[in-house]
């Protein structure tokens, strides 16, 4: 990615306040660290993966990002224009909303039930492109074609569709709007393993074919690396990891993703349970947590003195491969052979 | 009349049909499913949505809808036919022999008792203590499910715990008795990977303890891979392939188990080369369901998948295949 990012985020922070009453008065205020100082890129034409487990923050962040919440600290640059300090009312309004869409994690939920296909797909538009009467009509029936729905099926409502269908109407109102940014929430995680596949070559088809940039958020890591061109590794509010996918899925650097990958189940291969790297108990309270603390402390399987004293910083430890440790340091000198290689794919690729 | 924990096999399903009334028509969920575990055996349940995984499982704990209706076949536990046998009985064999965690904790739990209580009812009711030792037991059956602070999270609620943490305690709650068989339906859906790995670990690891079978549903091939001895594949109602987890994934005969394996994305699929099942579940309440009920969705069906009996060609070793054309 040698242009300007599409996207570029740096030190955002979400606190929710925690009031706590106390009998008529109130408690000194707490809050909880939802995102908590997370800076990353989004190129032109580029796929990032965002992975992590429920409560780290990923749903967090991608609301910050797709401007529904306002962020407590950060700055947002969507192509070259600072949108981070447009309020998120404001910002529905504005011409960038259609810039920046969200495909829903499922879409029986994210649907409504009493409108049709058609009207899914319309409303953004009608809102956004101030279309209407038969231009509305032919943009419609035009990303139904383009998602692979067949329109006889506009008519319909979601209990009339297969999860399949829905998918593909979830699909078609983000894109509808031309966007330049696609925020795909968990897209498969609601189907089925035998419909999975056309819908994950589906979106890898329209954003080659619409030049879209993709943030998917997904904890199924083999779906993952499927479709990313980079992973971040979010752990209770931050950015712990990130890198190109082939390179962090063959050579983890951080604890906490070497045990997230170390428990990806997979086929006909039981040898995975036998060295399964466990992280004990459960993660920290993100309510005022200590700023010089590092956020694995005390599930980590590798601590030392440092991580309780010392945050770990976000550091390049190989080319474009960042890790919020403290121990890579050790083995921050490039390693030649395997591990490098695919960093050098991925490159040339993009 | 008491069951047998070492009768062979421990639980021998057999040709069961189950049909559900509803207003739109009667659904007919399964079809001559059959299938057997022998004691400390782990076999997994594996299809998509609506295949009549679970059905299968309420079936087995007599739990099923009022609306369903079992029109043929057995289910015979330990030497008892669970189908046919009272009531009284019945109650004694579910929560001490036969034991289930369900899908989503949340919901399974009691959302007003605390969990402690909980597990103190299933011992006070199956297990032989008296009512001075089961608080005590049941903080020894959470510390066993590794929660910690077991004495404390005791008098906790569910809302108070994490996901992973109530799935612990509901499978403290269905080992509590040391069952012969657990089943567990879609134990870790919901779960982060992290957890699921921890949960299933921990059912593994307890169910090798205690000699115990295991009958693991779930969506995920690669989970059942990495869990299950034997698995068996459902769809639409119908079991097609049952095969020692090797053979399944080094040769598999039934079009569809091939399919799935194509269909999950493994270590080194590309996107490219991962399948999708073309088609769906075909409509269950009509009439006319050809013998095979994935022929409409496979691309080896000819006029007599259409036609009943269903051939079933077995290999001595475990394996089975419904099938007219097997690969």
């Amino acid at each position: 990615m040698l242009t300007a990012p599409l996207l570029e985020v740096s030190g955002l922070r979400k606190l929710y306040p925690m009031v706590a009453a106390k009998g008529w008065r109130r408690a000194p205020a707490s809050s909880l660290h939802a995102v908590d100082g997370v800076g990353l890129t989004i190129g032109k034409g580029e796929t990032v993966g965002l992975v992590g487990e429920s409560g780290c923050g990923k749903s967090t962040l991608v609301r910050l990002l797709a401007r529904l919440i306002d962020p407590s600290a950060g700055t947002i640059r969507f192509a070259g224009a600072d949108i981070g300090t447009v309020p998120a009312r404001r910002f529905g309004r504005g011409k960038e909303r259609a810039h920046i869409q969200m495909v829903f994690q499922d879409a029986t939920d994210s649907l409504n039930p009493r409108f049709t296909a058609f009207r899914a797909i319309a409303d953004p538009l009608r809102r956004l492109s101030r279309l209407t009467g038969t231009a509305l009509r032919a943009r419609v029936e035009e990303v139904a074609r383009l998602t692979g729905l067949p329109p006889e099926l506009l008519g319909r409502f979601p209990h009339q569709l297969s999860g399949g269908q829905k998918a593909r109407v979830g699909i078609a109102r983000a894109i509808a709007v031309e966007p330049r940014l696609l925020i795909l929430d968990e897209p498969t995680s609601a189907l089925d393993v035998s419909v999975q596949a056309v819908i994950l070559q589906l979106l890898e088809d329209l954003k080659q074919r619409l030049g879209l940039s993709y943030l998917f958020v997904s904890h199924d890591l083999n779906v993952v690396r499927l479709l990313c061109d980079r992973i971040l590794v979010m752990y209770l509010g931050h950015i712990v990891e990130s890198g190109p996918a082939e390179a962090v899925f063959a050579a983890p650097s951080h604890p906490y993703t070497k045990a997230l990958l170390s428990a990806v189940p997979s086929l006909g291969n039981s040898a995975t349970r036998e060295r399964r790297l466990k992280l004990p108990g459960e993660p920290r309270s993100p309510i005022d947590p200590d700023p010089n603390v590092c956020p694995l402390y005390g599930r980590c399987f590798q601590a030392t003195d440092a991580c309780k004293t010392t945050m770990p910083a976000l550091r390049e430890v190989m080319p474009a491969r960042h890790v919020a440790c403290h121990l890579p340091a050790l083995e921050a000198v490039p390693r030649a052979g395997p591990p490098l290689e695919p960093v050098a794919a991925v490159a040339l690729r993009g | 009349m008491s069951v047998d924990r070492r009768a062979v096999p421990l639980l021998a399903i057999e040709d069961l049909s189950i049909e559900f009334r509803t207003r739109s028509g009667v659904v007919q969920a399964l079809d001559s499913v059959g299938f057997a575990i022998k004691r400390g055996e782990t076999m997994a349940l594996v299809g998509e949505s609506g295949s009549g995984k679970s059905v299968t499982a309420y079936a087995v704990m007599g739990i099923l809808d009022a609306a369903a209706r079992v029109t043929q076949g057995s289910i015979v536990f330990g030497g008892l036919e669970l189908l046919t046998v009272e009531r009284k009985v019945l109650d004694e064999v579910r929560g001490r022999e036969v034991a289930i965690i369900f899908q989503n904790p949340r919901t399974a739990l009691n959302p007003i008792r605390p969990i402690g209580r909980q597990i103190a009812d299933i011992l006070l009711r199956h297990g032989n203590v008296t009512a001075a030792q089961a608080p005590a037991r049941a903080i020894e059956m959470l510390a066993r499910v590794r929660i910690p602070d077991p004495k404390r999270r005791a008098a906790a609620y569910p809302f108070e715990l994490s996901g992973g943490m109530c799935q612990r305690v509901m499978i403290a709650l269905a080992l509590a008795c040391e069952p012969a068989l657990l089943i567990a339906d879609e134990p870790t859906t919901g779960l982060d990977i992290t957890t699921q790995a921890v949960i299933m670990d921990l059912i593994a690891e307890l169910a090798s303890a205690h000699n115990m079978a295991t009958l693991l549903i779930t969506h995920d091939l690669a989970l059942a891979a990495e869990y299950c001895d034997h698995i068996a594949v459902m769809h639409a109602g119908q079991i097609v392939e049952i095969a020692p987890k090797q053979q399944l994934f080094a040769s598999p005969r039934h079009p569809y188990t091939a399919k799935l394996i194509a269909a999950t994305p493994g270590d080194t699929t590309r996107l490219d080369t991962l399948a999708a099942i073309p088609g769906g579940l075909p409509d269950l309440r009509r009439v006319d369901l050809p013998a095979c009920r994935y022929s409409a969705r496979c691309e080896r069906q000819s006029d007599d998948c259409l036609v009943p009996p269903l051939p079933r060609h077995g290999h001595g070793d475990g394996r089975l295949v419904m099938c007219q054309h097997p690969l």
